[in-house]
This record gives C-alpha cells, sequence and structure tokens, in this order.
C-alpha cells in the first residue's frame, strides 16, 4: 500500500545521485569562479606588526589581496555572538580577518583571490606578516591560573561562571545532603578534546549580479547565513537567497555561523564583482574551523546502601578555545543532560568556561552529553563496586520510573525552558539491553570486561520550524522546509510524512531543504531537531493542504468532506470507489485560472463552469492554489533515552583494546523510517568509538596543534568499528502530533562511558580518563598498586 | 608550463592541458567537470578521491595528471552502465543504505568495484580489509560491509 509509509524503511530518495557523481557538494559549483584563500597565523598567540603583500603581487593570476583595514567597518566587526547568555559574561568572537592580534593557530590573518586555488596558494606563501609571539595560553590548568590572559580584557581568562542547583525534597542542598549521606565518593573525570570532522570541509560560493546576492555555503542552517550576511554587507533581506547544496556531512561544527568566509567571499564577489569560491582543505578545517568535547569534572557524590544517589556536586572546568561565539551551549548541555535517566535527592553543578589559545569551541554531535553521561555512568560504577553491587542494580534504583511521566528535573535546559521529560520507560530499556548483551549469563575473565552506559537526550528544541506543502496541477507534492540536510536523509523521511498524510504515492513528492528561495524562515538541523521540529511542521502543513483538498473535492462531488478520504492520489468517497476526483484535478479546481496552459487546467477557466457566479471566484479568506503551510514550534524539548553495552577485550601483554560485542537500544518514539534510524546510530557509535579510543586534538605547550591531518588524527576505518546490535522502543512523544523524538546524536553519547565500564571490568583498574589508547593502559598497568 | 595529456576517462578519450603540478583530482574535478570523485583531505588517506586507473583503485589526489597520460581512468559517474542502469555494486549500496551524506561514497565504489573483480566472494575479513583504505565519518560502516556482501551476491546472480 502506498500510503502507508510513516514507520517503512523506504529507500532513501537521495541515492540515485550520489551514488553516481551526480550529487553536488559546494566545490562542484562554481567552475569559473575566482578562488580564495588565506593566509592563517602559524602563531597561537600574537601581535601583527606588519603584512607586506609586495613579494606576492607579481603572482600570475592573482586578483586581489585583503587584510583586516581594507574590510569597511560593517564587514571588519567581529562576528556575532550567537546564543547570548546572562552567564557568559566575557562572551569574545574574532574578527573575519585578524585584527592586530591573533589567538590561535589558523586564524584567518590575510584573503587572498585568484584566477584558481594553486595561484591563490602561490600568492599566500609569499605574503610577509611580521609576528610578536606572546606567551601562549595552552589547556585548562594553564588557562585556569590567569597567569597570561587570552584576551586582555578578560580576568582570570574566564569567559562564563554559572552555578545550577537543584535541593532535595526536604530544601536541603546538594553538598549538605552529601555531607550526612552514608557514603560519599570523590573523584575527577577528564575528557579530550575531539571534532566533528566531516569529510567534506566548510566552503563558501557566492554569486552578485549587481542587485542580487546568492550565497552557497557548505552550512546546518542557510536561514540564519542569510541573515547575517545581509546584515554584515547592508543588503536587503530580499537581495540574499542562501542554499545549502548536497552537503558532506556536519555532525554539529557547520551550524557554526556566520564563519569568517561566509562574510568574506559574498564581500569579495560583490566588491570585484565576480564569482568567487573557497572550500576548505583539510589543514585548514583542522586549525580554523571548531572543536569539542574537553573538558574536567570534579565529582562528589553521596549515597545509600543501595547506591540511591542522595547529593551529586559536579563543578566543571571547560576549555572553550579562543572565541565563543556559540555561546556556552556545550557546559549547559553537560550539566543538564548529566543527569541522564537518574533523579538524584540533590544535584548541584557548577561550571567555569575559560579561554585559551586554541581553536574554539562549539557543539560536536552529542554536544556535551558525552562528558555528562561519562560523569553520570562512571558514578553509577564507582558506587556499585564501592558497594559490591551489579552495576545495572545500582541504576535501577536511582532510575525515574515510567509513572513518573513528565518528570521535573528543576532546571533550565539549553533552550532556556524547564527540564522537564516528556515520557519514557528506563527499566524497560534496561531489561532489553540486560538481554541483548546477555549481561546476567557474562563470563568475566581477566582482560575480558562487560559495560553499560544510559544516556537521555532532550531533542527537537525550538524555537520553531516551517513547512510548506504545494500541490501542483500534474498532481506532484512540493515539499520544502527551511532547516538543512547533511546526509540524514530528510528527503525520503518528509516524504514519508507528506506522502503519508496526503494519501499520495511516495514518488509523486519531493522535497527541498536548506534553500532560502524555497522557505524563508527557519532555525538550522542541529540538537537531534529535524524530523522533530521539521517533521511536524511538514505534517501539519500537509493536514491544511489536506483538508482544502477534502473541501475542493466534496465541492466537485456534491459529498460531506467527512465522508471523503485520500488514497493514491485519488480523493474518493468512503465506500464509493467510483465518486472520486485525482488529487491533480483538485489542484486545478483550486486555482482559478483566465489562461488553460493544458487540458487539464482548462476545467479551471472562466466558462468553464467550475465556480458560482454570484460568489468571487477565491472566497473570502481563502487562498488560489493547492498548497498549505505552517509551523511547528515545540513548547519544550523532548527526550529520548538509550542504554549501550559492550564487551571489550585487552591484550595481556600490548595492552590492545578490541570491542568485542557493542549492542544498544533505542527509544526515539515513534520511528519515521527505522532503517535510517539504525543508521544514524551505527554513524554515532563509530564515532563515540573514534572518541573513546583513537580521536584527540594534541597541542604542544606553544599551542600547535601537532597532529591536524588524517594521518595523526586517528579516525576509525572499518577495521576499527565492531558490529552494532540493536534493539528499539518506542515512547511516543505527547508533545507533538507524530510522537516522534529525535535521533540524530543518539548513538555517540555514552560510549566512552560504556567503554570505559567495559575496561573497568575486564583490568580491575578504575577508567577516568578517555579518550585511552593501548600505550595510556599499558600505563595504568604498570602504574597499578601491587 | 603546460603539458598536453590525453586521459581516456570513463571510455572516453579527453585531452586536456595541466601544468605538471595539477592534482589529477583536480584535473577530473575542475578541467574534466567530473566531480564525482571527492577530495577529502588531500593527504592520501580518506580514499574519498580514489579512482581507478587501468582498473586498480589509486588515489587521485595523490597523483599528479601528467604522470598518468595516455592511462583509462574510470570515475564514479562511469560506474553505471550506458543506458545509467546502476551497477550491482551501487545498486548495494543504496539498498543496504549504505551511505549517508555521500562524500566519501564515490571513493567506496570505486574501491568495491575493484575489491569484488578481484575476489568475487569475499569473506567477512577480506571485506573489512578491502575497504580499510576508505574513512566514512556517517555510516559507521556496518551497512556499507553489508553492501559489499549483497554486490558479490548480485555479481554472482548475473554473471
Amino acid at each position: 500500500m502506498t500510503t502507508r509509509l510513516f514507520g517503512e524503511p523506504v529507500p532513501r530518495r537521495e541515492d540515485p545521485r550520489l551514488l553516481t557523481g551526480q550529487g553536488r557538494y559546494l566545490d562542484d559549483l562554481g567552475h569559473d569562479a575566482l578562488a580564495a584563500a588565506f593566509v592563517r597565523s602559524p602563531h597561537a598567540h600574537a601581535r601583527i606588526r606588519d603584512i607586506d603583500v609586495g613579494p606576492a603581487l607579481d603572482v600570475e593570476g592573482l586578483v586581489a589581496i585583503y587584510t583586516w583595514e581594507d574590510l569597511p567597518e560593517r564587514v571588519g566587526r567581529a562576528l556575532p555572538l550567537l546564543i547570548p547568555h546572562p552567564a557568559l559574561t566575557h562572551g569574545r568572537t574574532a574578527y573575519p580577518l585578524a585584527r592586530d592580534v591573533v589567538r590561535h593557530v589558523g586564524e584567518p590573518v590575510v584573503m587572498v583571490v585568484a584566477t584558481d586555488r594553486y595561484a591563490a596558494e602561490d600568492a599566500c606563501a609569499l605574503i610577509e606578516v611580521d609576528y610578536e609571539p606572546l606567551k601562549p595560553v595552552v589547556g585548562l590548568a594553564e588557562a585556569v591560573q590567569g597567569a597570561q590572559l587570552v584576551h586582555r580584557d578578560v580576568p582570570g581568562n574566564v569567559g562564563a561562571h554559572l552555578v545550577q542547583e537543584v535541593p532535595a525534597a526536604d530544601g536541603r542542598g546538594a553538598r549538605e545532603a552529601i555531607e550526612t549521606a552514608p557514603h560519599t565518593l570523590a573523584f575527577r573525570l577528564d575528557i579530550e578534546r575531539s571534532a566533528s570532522m566531516p569529510l567534506e570541509g566548510r566552503g563558501v560560493y557566492a554569486r552578485w549580479d549587481g542587485r542580487d546576492l546568492r550565497v552557497y555555503s557548505s552550512t546546518q542552517t542557510s536561514t540564519s547565513v542569510r541573515m547575517a550576511v545581509a546584515a554584515a554587507l547592508e543588503l536587503p533581506l530580499p537581495q540574499v537567497e542562501v542554499i545549502a547544496p548536497d552537503v558532506g556531512g556536519g555532525f554539529g561544527v557547520k551550524i557554526v555561523h556566520p564563519w569568517p568566509e561566509e562574510v568574506l567571499v559574498p564581500w569579495a564577489a560583490m566588491t570585484l564583482g565576480r564569482e568567487l569560491k573557497w572550500a576548505e582543505d583539510r589543514r585548514e578545517h583542522f586549525v580554523a574551523s571548531a572543536h569539542e568535547r574537553a573538558q574536567v569534572h570534579y565529582v562528589r557524590v553521596g549515597f545509600d546502601d543501595d547506591g540511591r544517589v542522595l547529593g551529586l556536586d559536579v563543578t566543571i572546568l571547560h576549555d572553550h578555545g579562543a572565541y565563543t561565539p556559540y555561546g556556552i551551549i556545550v557546559p549547559i548541555v553537560t550539566s543538564t543532560q548529566l543527569l541522564g535517566p537518574y533523579k538524584p535527592g540533590a544535584y548541584r553543578v557548577e561550571f567555569t568556561a575559560v579561554y585559551t589559545n586554541t581553536v574554539q569551541v562549539t557543539p560536536y554531535r552529542g554536544a556535551g552529553r558525552p562528558q555528562g553521561v561519562f560523569c553520570m555512568e562512571r558514578t553509577m560504577d564507582k558506587i556499585a563496586r564501592y558497594l559490591g553491587k551489579d552495576r545495572t542494580e545500582v541504576r535501577e534504583v536511582n532510575f525515574i520510573r515510567p509513572e513518573e511521566f513528565p518528570y521535573d528535573q528543576g532546571m533550565t535546559f539549553q533552550d532556556g525552558r524547564p527540564l522537564i521529560y516528556d515520557s519514557g520507560n528506563y527499566p524497560e530499556l534496561l531489561r532489553m539491553i540486560k538481554e541483548l548483551i546477555g549481561w546476567d549469563s557474562f563470563e568475566r575473565r581477566p582482560g575480558r570486561g562487560i559495560g553499560i552506559g544510559c544516556y537521555v537526550e532532550g531533542t527537537g528544541v525550538g524555537p520553531y520550524e516551517g513547512g510548506h506543502v504545494q500541490v501542483t496541477s500534474d498532481g506532484r507534492v512540493h515539499v520544502s522546509t527551511g532547516l538543512t540536510s547533511q546526509g540524514q536523509g530528510h528527503e525520503t523521511v518528509f516524504a514519508q510524512i507528506a506522502a503519508t498524510e496526503l494519501g499520495v504515492p511516495i514518488d509523486r513528492v519531493s522535497v527541498v531543504t536548506g534553500d532560502t528561495r524555497r522557505f524563508g524562515y527557519a532555525v538550522g538541523t542541529f540538537a537531534s531537531r529535524a524530523a522533530v521540529v521539521s517533521g511536524n511542521a511538514v505534517a501539519l502543513a500537509c493536514r491544511k493542504v489536506r483538508e482544502k483538498a477534502l473541501r475542493i473535492a466534496a465541492d466537485a462531488l456534491e459529498a460531506n468532506p467527512a465522508d471523503l478520504d485520500i488514497a493514491d492520489g485519488i480523493v474518493h468517497v468512503s465506500g464509493t470507489p467510483a465518486a472520486s476526483i485525482p488529487l491533480s484535478t483538485v489542484a486545478v479546481l483550486a486555482n482559478p485560472l483566465r489562461y488553460a496552459f493544458d487540458e487539464e487546467t482548462a476545467k479551471a477557466t472562466q466558462f468553464a463552469g467550475a465556480a458560482a457566479p454570484d460568489r468571487p471566484p477565491v472566497a473570502e479568506g481563502d487562498e488560489p492554489g493547492l498548497e498549505g503551510k505552517d509551523y511547528y514550534s515545540p513548547i519544550r524539548s523532548t527526550f529520548a533515552a538509550g542504554m549501550h553495552a559492550a564487551i571489550v577485550e585487552t591484550d595481556p601483554d600490548t595492552a590492545e583494546i578490541t570491542v568485542a560485542r557493542y549492542a544498544v537500544v533505542h527509544d526515539c518514539g515513534r520511528l519515521i523510517n527505522p532503517m535510517i534510524v539504525e543508521g544514524q546510530i551505527h554513524g554515532g557509535v563509530a564515532q563515540g568509538i573514534g572518541g573513546a579510543l583513537y580521536e584527540r586534538m594534541v597541542y604542544d605547550q606553544h599551542g600547535q596543534l601537532v597532529n591536524a591531518s588524517f594521518m595523526d588524527f586517528l579516525m576509525p576505518y572499518a577495521t576499527e568499528i565492531p558490529h552494532i546490535e540493536t534493539g528499539h522502543l518506542e515512547t511516543p512523544s505527547p508533545l507533538n502530533p507524530l510522537g516522534v523524538k529525535g535521533a540524530g546524536e543518539a548513538g555517540v553519547i555514552p560510549v566512552s562511558a560504556v567503554i570505559a565500564s567495559a575496561l573497568e571490568d575486564a583490568e580491575g583498574i578504575e577508567i577516568d580518563r578517555m579518550p585511552i589508547s593501548p600505550s595510556e593502559l599499558f600505563d595504568l598497568r604498570t602504574a597499578r598498586p601491587e | 608550463m603546460e603539458h598536453e595529456i590525453t586521459l581516456v576517462v570513463n571510455g572516453v578519450a579527453r585531452r586536456v592541458r595541466v601544468p605538471a603540478r595539477r592534482l589529477l583530482s583536480d584535473c577530473l574535478r575542475h578541467d574534466l567537470g567530473l566531480t564525482g570523485t571527492h577530495v577529502g583531505c588531500e593527504h592520501g588517506v580518506c580514499g574519498c578521491c580514489t579512482v581507478l586507473l587501468d582498473g586498480l583503485p589509486i588515489r587521485s589526489c595523490l597523483t599528479f595528471a601528467v604522470t598518468v597520460d595516455g592511462a583509462e581512468l574510470t570515475t564514479v559517474e562511469g560506474l553505471a552502465d550506458a543506458d545509467g542502469g546502476l551497477s550491482p555494486v551501487q545498486r548495494a549500496f543504496a539498498e543496504c543504505h549504505g551511505l549517508q551524506c555521500g562524500f566519501c561514497t564515490p571513493g567506496f565504489l570505486c574501491t568495491v568495484t575493484a575489491l569484488l573483480r578481484e575476489n568475487p566472494a569475499p569473506t567477512e575479513e577480506e571485506v573489512l580489509e578491502g575497504i580499510s583504505g576508505n574513512l566514512c565519518r556517517c555510516t559507521g560502516y556496518q551497512n556499507i560491509v553489508k553492501a559489499v556482501h549483497r554486490a558479490a551476491e548480485l555479481l554472482a546472480e548475473e554473471a
């Protein structure tokens, strides 16, 4: 049945073009465009004394060279602070090109435009920048010391400081609850830097025709880039359009905007009157985009004999890198999502976000959750170890029970709204994961351990997304939504939603995302929100269209709209299939015409007798056309959950770590396309395993990123990723019409916690720092007291 | 100084003038307009730029175009048959959801096409080994591995 598509593993509609080389990624566009390249700072911290462009002027093909001093006032301003927060007392952002001081290796200093990238890079190599090196601040310890400052006007390097406290039912604070608890533990947990690292870097291509500006960007938010670019270039918004073409992965880094290059490339294209393109190379992506994850956590916990947490006190140090364009979302998410499926008696969390002379920190898939989950799950394991209890038993006594939803955690979430979980069934997830991995029958032996990790993920944050649905007179359905796609299969899942809602075959439905020409109002793709927010918006828009279609069809069929149904693109009277009218004809009738362009549209012309002569052709309050637009604006986030378990084996001599089995149970509410959800989980787990065992950004004391290549930043290949076993639970969200929750980030969130749990079980050594390499495990073994 | 070279790409002889330093990846993408070959790292690690040179997979980002003058090349655009029908490898990737953003996919398709030509019925180990020079950041590889086995089946059925 073609119209029962919601919940089916429908093949992806994106695939035919992507499999045949017909995808259109940023650098596939603009064949004749000029090319931009950048001179970037080789120093982590330095004052720019002088820039001599003279030696570059003879490069064949050179078109223009720009430094900060060449930029007009509006273009040269500091980039916007996207998410202000009262606790971010010292927010700082970069200039599009460095102004006087550079604060990390990779910061753009000079922009070069040439006829092709080779020539542009030749010119870059000849430009001489005279730097006065300043002492860099590298790592949390140095930053906190505050002896050297990243920004002269930010004392102690502290950008933000926030304390959130949820007292116990009896009003006592977490610290007091811990003091009086039967048992207490205190420990430090570390997570190192990593990065989104999509295989396609960033990129911008701009065309200016003297009046209108069109910008293509490999971005996670085209609507917001549009507003930022229009503001920076002082252009009326309707004269700027921004399109996200096929995007080769995002994972968070491409939500940041406007990047320096997103302002500079359009500006230079306008200034020069030429098409201009910049495609980031891999080294640039390492040193000039964004990183995440690095945090240190000091945990104190008080608990009773059953392992029930009576008080939890977490102090976080967050390394924000050189700038804070995305505000303090990452440590806020850690602070709130740390709670997971649990309800500690009292909770206190405090974070300090400090600047360092390193690449700025903004969300990477999971966005602070992997760190928070690492804290909470390590805590659960340590409690179990202390009490000599099974680790799952300790978790279970702390779970929020199914009958306690909606459950108010008493905090403010990353969207500024209350942290209220909408629905879930954590005991059932635990039962499922134990069964899937074989927890109770696991045979432990030295060098072989089992681990578990649980998480709750706030997904589908607002403020809103919209959907536009148009049925044209050929019966095709055109769906658009403003948020963007980076491989999540939105063209497929939104088509499934539209086909199901409208009762049309999916091959009649096409979907466009991330193109401001088609939909101007949107927020963007992040926080596992697309299916929830755009998915529901598309469904609501379809319902408007359906209602209108039934009204028009009822007129034509002389039937009651309530008796009509749509199947296979045909409106028919329920139980009387002969009394029917195709949706294509309904679309024709919805648009009264003076001029026909084919036989079908002749039915809507003024002498065809379709309209009553005593009424206006378009009724008051109505609009021509069979189309509808609607928005979905969630009251607050919806909360997906999951539990992972792994069996890990270690080599007794080399300390090599092998993940022998990996199991996932996952609850993202109703599944729209289980094949795509599984794919999201697989990919997330793989990134999580990368983060747990292989990937880290290594800065030396001078602030040089010493492993800025794929040779040294070790992303897993197929040989490093185990087979992932999955199970699904569907607890619908009561908050939205489709009952869905987000799934995009889920896979990555608990992996470091799970691997640490399993390694600890295999080795009998506490694992408090991730990622962990074989040599680090070897060192831990060596340091173990006999 | 520019050099005039001839590349037989997807069965068509193409003459092109390139400087000696022009990378084959840039030549294919920007001089010949075959943008299906992608560039992910430009240092030979990610495998996105993999194309077939006389039937064998190579990194086009580590190859100067002038060094393959006269060679036969197959890119992702040349994998489907003349009527546009997808090859068994392409169909298997679609069927098994072996791609998400699609950026690494052309490199995988070329690699797997050559792998199955050499070894039509690879074991699990051989599949993992065979694709271990290509990075994918989206899929976690599980469905890619599945797709390679599925492609082997399709090739056997259609042989």
